[in-house]
C-alpha cells in the first residue's frame, strides 16, 4: 500500500499506431490518475523533406509534391504554391481560371470537412456519420477525376491558370453483374451532362445531406457531452499561439483570408463567415459544418458564372505555360518553347514572395525565395496544422485521457502537412 | 489600396525605428525589413504591443541558408559547345566546417500578421558569423514560435537563445547533422535497413549515387529587368 501511495504521475505513450492518432502522431502523456498534466507530441514520422526536394527540381515539377502535403485538401495546397510563383513572375491569371480555382478550392474545402467530420465522429463514438460523409466525398472525388484524371493527387493548378478547361462529359458507372439496370440508371442519372451539370446537381442535394449530418450530431446528447467545454481556447490565446482557420474562428475571431485579403475572385462571391462563441470543440464543429453550407453557396455561384463565360484558362505566355499540342506540330517557335519548358523549365526573377490562402485547416502559406534560377532557392511551407498541434499540450491540460482524442479530432490534424 | 497601406506602415516603421530596420525592395507588393539580431527582441516587442503596428500573430518562422545563393550548375554561354551530360553527379558538396560563417549565410525569416490592421510584414535577421549560428528566441513575445524555432534548429542548426525546449522535431531520434543546410547532401549520409541476422534495424553509409536530371541555370530575362518593369508599372 505504501508503494501505491508514492506513485503520483506516470507517463503514457499514445500512438504512433493508434487509430485515433490520425496518421503517425506519437504523444507522450504525463498523467495523474486519468487527468492529463502535459502532452508532448512527437512528430516527424512522415517527414519527407518536401522543401528540400523542391529546391532540386524545376518549379513545375514540385506542384505534385504539394498534393501530397495535406492529402485531404490537395488542390488548396497547389493553389498557394502556384500563387507564390505567379507573384514572382508577375502573371495575371485569366478570369475563367480564377473562377475554376475558386470552385475547386471550395470543393476541396467540402472534401476536407467531410473527411474531418467522419473521422472526428468515429474517434468519439459516432459510427454512422462516417459512412454518410464518405458517400458524398465519393461524388466530389469524381469531380477531381473528371477534371484532372486522378481522384486525389490532381496537379491541376499551374502557374498562370489551370491545366485544362472543364470537361463536357462525366465518367459513368459501367454495367456489372453486381448492379441491376435500374440501379445503374439511377447511379448515372446525374452524370449524363457535363461536369458543371454534375456539380450543380451536387449543390442542390448537398444542403439536405448536411441536414442529415446535423440530425445525427448537433443535438445528440453524447456528442455534446464529448465536445462541449472541451479544449477551450480564448481568442487572445488563439492569436498568441498562431491559430488560423476554423480553430481561430471557433474562438470568436472573425478572420478569414477569403474576406480580409481576397485572392482570385473571392471578392465577387456572396458568402458568410461563421464564428464560434466559446472556443470549444463543439463550436468548432458548428463552424466547420456551417462552412460547408457556405462553400456550397460559393460552388453554386461559380457554376452559374462558368456556364455563361467561356474563355482561356491559362495565361497566354509560352515562357511558362506550354503551347497547345496542335500548335507545337507546325510552329517552330512553339516547339522550341515546349522543348525548353519540359527540359529546363522557366527561370523566375530574383525575389521572394509569401502567398497564403484560406486552406480548409487554416492559413496555408508558401514562401519562395528565388535567386533567378529555374529551381527555387528555398521553399518554406507554412502548414496550419503545425501551429495547431504545437498548442496540443496547452489544450489537453486538465482534461481526461478520452478528451485527448476529441482534441486531436477538433484540430483537424493531417500529418502530410505537419511533417512535410 | 493595398500599396497605400503598405507605404503607410513603411513610413511608420521608418519613423519609429529609423536606422534599426532597413527595407528590402520587393517586386511582389510585400514589405520586408532586415534588422540586426541584437535589436530583434526590442523591435519585436514594439511591433506586437504598439497600436500603430499591432502584429499580434506570428504566422511563420523559418531558417534560410544562403550558401551558394545565385550560383548555377551550368554556364550557358559555353554550353552549346560542351553540353550538360544528363544524370551527371552533383557538384561536390562544399562542406562548410569553418569556425566562422559568412555573415550573410544563415538568416531567420519571420512572417508577422496584424489581424487588427489586416497587414503582413516580413522580418529577416542574419545570424552573423558565429558557429553555431544563434539568435534570440521570440517565444516569450509570440508563444506560437515554439515549434517553428525548434524546426529551424533541427533543419538548420540555428540556436535560439531563451527557447524553453530546443529539441529536434522533424528528424529521426538520434539524427546527426542539419539536413536543410545547403552543404548537407540531398541523398543523406546514412540509410536504414533491417538486418535479419542481427535481428535489428541497422544504419549504414548511404549507397545510392547522387545525380541531377535538370541542371540549375540562371538566365538573364530582360522582361524582368528593373527598368523595364518600372516602366511597365508607370
Amino acid at each position: 500500500m505504501l508503494a501505491m501511495a508514492e506513485i503520483q504521475n506516470y507517463t503514457m505513450n499514445f500512438g504512433p499506431q493508434h487509430p485515433a492518432a490520425h496518421g503517425v502522431l506519437r504523444l507522450v502523456l504525463e498523467i495523474d490518475g486519468e487527468t492529463i498534466q502535459k502532452a508532448d507530441p512527437h512528430i516527424g514520422l512522415l517527414h519527407r523533406a518536401t522543401e528540400k526536394l523542391a529546391e532540386t527540381k524545376p518549379y513545375n515539377q514540385s506542384i505534385g509534391y504539394m498534393d501530397r502535403l495535406d492529402y485531404v485538401s490537395m488542390m488548396c495546397n497547389e493553389h498557394a504554391y502556384v500563387m507564390a510563383i505567379e507573384n514572382l513572375l508577375g502573371v495575371e491569371v485569366p478570369l475563367r481560371a480564377q473562377y475554376i480555382r475558386v470552385m475547386f478550392d471550395e470543393i476541396t474545402r467540402v472534401l476536407n470537412h467531410l473527411m474531418w467530420l467522419g473521422a472526428h465522429g468515429l474517434d468519439i463514438g459516432a459510427m454512422t456519420i462516417f459512412l454518410y460523409c464518405f458517400r458524398e466525398r465519393e461524388d466530389l472525388m469524381d469531380c477531381y477525376e473528371a477534371v484532372s484524371g486522378t481522384r486525389m493527387h490532381a496537379t491541376y493548378y499551374r502557374p498562370g491558370g489551370v491545366h485544362r478547361d472543364l470537361p463536357d462529359t462525366m465518367p459513368k458507372y459501367q454495367e456489372s453483374k453486381f448492379r441491376s439496370k435500374k440501379e445503374l440508371k439511377r447511379m448515372n442519372s446525374a452524370r449524363e451532362g457535363s461536369l458543371l451539370d454534375f456539380i450543380e446537381d451536387f449543390t442542390n442535394r448537398f444542403p439536405g445531406c448536411i441536414d442529415d449530418y446535423e440530425t445525427l450530431l448537433t443535438d445528440n446528447r453524447i456528442w455534446k457531452q464529448r465536445t462541449v467545454n472541451i479544449g477551450v481556447v480564448s481568442p487572445e490565446r488563439a492569436m498568441q499561439l498562431g491559430f488560423t482557420g476554423p480553430m481561430l474562428r471557433g474562438s470568436g475571431v472573425a478572420w478569414d483570408l477569403r474576406k480580409k485579403q481576397p485572392y482570385e475572385t473571392y471578392d465577387q462571391m456572396d458568402f458568410d463567415i461563421p464564428i464560434g462563441v466559446n472556443g470549444d470543440c463543439y463550436d468548432r464543429y458548428l463552424v466547420r459544418v456551417e462552412e460547408m453550407r457556405q462553400s456550397n453557396r460559393i460552388i453554386r455561384q461559380c457554376v452559374d458564372w462558368l456556364r455563361i463565360n467561356p474563355g482561356p484558362v491559362s495565361a497566354d505566355d509560352n515562357k511558362f505555360s506550354p503551347p497547345k499540342r496542335i500548335e507545337m506540330k507546325d510552329d517552330m517557335e512553339s516547339l522550341i518553347h515546349h522543348f525548353k519548358l519540359f527540359t529546363e523549365g522557366y527561370c523566375v526573377p530574383e525575389g521572394e514572395s509569401y502567398a497564403a490562402i484560406e486552406h480548409p485547416k487554416g492559413e496555408f502559406g508558401v514562401y519562395i525565395i528565388s535567386d533567378g534560377a529555374n529551381k527555387p532557392y528555398r521553399v518554406k511551407i507554412r502548414a496550419a496544422g503545425f501551429a495547431h498541434l504545437s498548442a496540443m499540450s496547452e489544450m489537453v491540460e486538465g482534461h481526461m485521457l478520452a478528451d485527448v482524442v476529441a482534441i486531436i479530432g477538433t484540430q483537424d490534424i493531417v500529418f502530410g502537412e505537419i511533417d512535410r | 489600396m493595398m500599396i497605400n497601406r503598405l507605404e503607410t506602415l513603411a513610413a511608420r516603421i521608418d519613423e519609429r525605428f529609423g536606422e534599426q530596420m532597413s527595407r528590402v525592395a520587393s517586386t511582389c507588393r510585400e514589405l520586408t525589413y532586415e534588422l540586426d539580431k541584437d535589436d530583434l527582441l526590442e523591435i519585436a516587442t514594439a511591433l506586437r504591443n504598439e497600436a500603430d503596428f499591432g502584429f499580434e500573430m506570428l504566422v511563420d518562422v523559418c531558417g534560410v541558408d544562403y550558401l551558394g545563393y545565385g550560383c548555377d550548375e551550368w554556364t550557358t554561354d559555353s554550353a552549346s559547345g560542351t553540353g550538360f551530360s544528363r544524370g551527371v553527379e552533383l557538384k561536390a558538396v562544399i562542406l562548410d566546417e569553418s569556425d566562422e560563417f559568412d555573415a550573410r549565410r544563415f538568416a531567420v525569416v519571420y512572417h508577422l500578421l496584424s489581424i487588427q490592421n489586416n497587414i503582413r510584414l516580413r522580418l529577416r535577421v542574419f545570424t552573423g558569423t558565429s558557429n553555431p549560428p544563434i539568435v534570440n528566441s521570440v517565444v516569450d513575445i509570440w508563444n506560437g514560435a515554439n515549434w517553428f524555432e525548434r524546426e529551424a534548429f533541427d533543419l538548420y542548426g540555428i540556436l535560439f537563445k531563451g527557447h524553453p525546449d530546443l529539441r529536434r522535431i522533424l528528424t529521426d531520434y538520434g539524427f546527426i547533422g542539419h539536413p536543410f543546410r545547403k552543404d548537407f547532401p540531398m541523398i543523406g549520409n546514412v540509410e536504414v535497413s533491417y538486418d535479419s541476422e542481427e535481428g535489428r534495424v541497422v544504419y549504414k553509409p548511404v549507397s545510392i549515387e547522387p545525380r541531377t536530371l535538370v541542371p540549375r541555370v540562371i538566365r538573364d530575362d530582360n522582361r524582368y529587368s528593373a527598368d523595364l518593369k518600372d516602366a511597365g508599372d508607370g
